[in-house]
């Protein structure tokens, strides 16, 4: 049986605009990976549980509201955490390029701004875990 | 983490190691079938619950609120949901998670989301195999969601104790084009979103449409009117529940159930390594016209599988 790269979408905080994270788990789904998608309001501790249990290889994160410098760090925490620092955390949103610099030194993987067209999220992914160990 | 670690932290019934070991399972890897053979005697099987029914009628709400009442009353509870892969592109979109959001309230809950991968019977061809890792972690119960794509999802049947068919007031008049197929495997029947308009007449039909089945068990099959939005009723449906595993658990019939299983699985086993191991002798078979039953017959021959001519004269 062929492996299946396995991605957790998530919509992290309070804000309600969830059709960028849809196109983006659908466009996985196309790229033909297995993709879990959660919904809206979920909690740094739900998200990273939510990995856990399903074993994937990737969490995006798609934050629209600004809460972006406290849902990343604090899910990268909670990774650190639980010894799953083996997974890719990467998203997209509004994220200004400085912010998208700091999380980086963080351990983020590549964030994504508006405008980024959904194959090269894809392409990212499946490159990343080409080169994985 | 190597095969020895992970197997302590299964040991320590440790999640991560949990979601790692399902992961090889439904990957038919080396280890992941090494686990199942190792681990098969020292499970204790698990009250396995199936619910199934067509696309959109809420079997992913009411698992919600049964695995809120499972998590309250038994010590581990397992969920698996499948959902289908794209035949095309082999990814799969894997939503059930979105409506069991009670499960994060309850640290006794464990979900995993499994993609059909090409098997059409509402499961995977892993989730045999999967619900005997979650009985070796030791749950209780474990609740299996199918695919729901409607009529041919009939495998459920085979791998659980008790089949719960949610149906919806509007699937009154399909009942009847469905009475060959689900309407015979549950011993359980919901009508949920039953605040919406004909609940009743669905239950009735429902009703009428199994008074046809043949060989009830025990007493007349449960239907039950909910609506998992408004949280109404379930908690019949847990009780009938309940009661069912009640008398599987006094008659012989689960041990009947459970025996049936292990066999089949013997058999599944055997018929796939059969028909690998044989794949070539076929090809190369010297009179290539010769009729089916004789290469049939020549093909036993070679591998010396011992069958008796009167098997092979019902054929």
């Amino acid at each position: 049986m062929e492996k299946k790269i396995r991605v957790l979408v998530a919509k992290p905080g309070l804000d309600g605009h969830d059709r960028g994270a849809k196109v983006i788990a659908a466009s996985l789904t196309d790229a033909g990976m297995e993709v879990i998608y959660t919904g809206l309001h979920q909690t740094p501790e739900k998200i990273v549980r939510t990995a856990i249990e399903e074993d994937v290889d990737v969490i995006g994160l798609s934050v629209l509201s600004g809460a972006h410098m406290s849902i990343f760090p604090k899910v990268m925490e909670l990774l650190k955490k639980e010894k799953k620092t083996d997974i890719l955390l990467t998203g997209g949103g509004i994220i200004p390029a400085e912010d998208m610099e700091e999380l980086q030194k963080l351990g983020v993987g590549r964030l994504f701004g508006p405008g980024t067209q959904s194959k090269d999220v894809a392409e990212y992914i499946i490159e990343w875990h080409k080169n994985r160990k | 983490m190597n095969y020895p670690d992970l197997i302590d932290d299964f040991k320590q019934k440790k999640r991560g190691a949990l979601a790692r070991v399902i992961t090889l399972v439904d990957n038919e890897e080396d280890e992941g079938i090494e686990f199942l053979k190792e681990n098969y005697e020292k499970r204790k099987d698990s009250f396995r619950i199936g619910i199934t029914g067509p696309p959109g009628v809420g079997k992913s709400s009411l698992v919600n609120h049964l695995l809120e009442r499972f998590a309250k009353k038994y010590e581990n509870v397992g969920v698996i949901a499948i959902d289908p892969s794209s035949p095309f592109t082999g990814g799969a979109l894997l939503g059930d998670r979105l409506r069991m959001q009670k499960s994060y309230e309850f640290e006794n809950v464990f979900i995993r989301s499994i993609a059909s991968r090409g098997s059409l019977g509402g499961l995977s061809t892993s989730t045999e195999n999967i619900s005997q890792v979650m009985e070796s972690f030791g749950m209780d119960v474990i609740l299996i969601e199918t695919v729901g794509v409607g009529q041919s999802e009939l495998d459920i049947m085979e791998i659980t104790d008790i089949v719960i068919v949610v149906l919806v007031p509007e699937s009154g008049d399909s009942i009847q084009a469905m009475k060959a197929g689900l309407m015979e495997i549950g011993d359980i029947f919901v009508v949920n979103k039953s605040d919406r308009d004909g609940a009743d007449r669905a239950v009735e039909f429902i009703k009428s449409s199994l008074s046809f089945k043949k060989n009830i068990k025990n007493n007349e099959t449960p239907v039950i009117k909910t609506s998992a939005s408004n949280e109404d009723n379930i908690d019949s449906l847990f009780l009938a529940i309940e009661d069912r595993m009640k008398f599987l658990n006094d008659s012989d019939e689960l041990k009947m159930k459970r025996e049936q299983r292990r066999e089949r699985e013997v058999k599944d086993i055997l018929r796939d390594l059969f028909i690998k191991s044989i794949d070539k002798l076929i090809k190369n078979m010297e009179n290539v016209n010769a009729s089916p039953y004789e290469k049939a017959k020549k093909i036993l021959e070679k591998t010396g599988f011992n069958f008796t001519e009167d098997l092979w004269k019902k054929r």
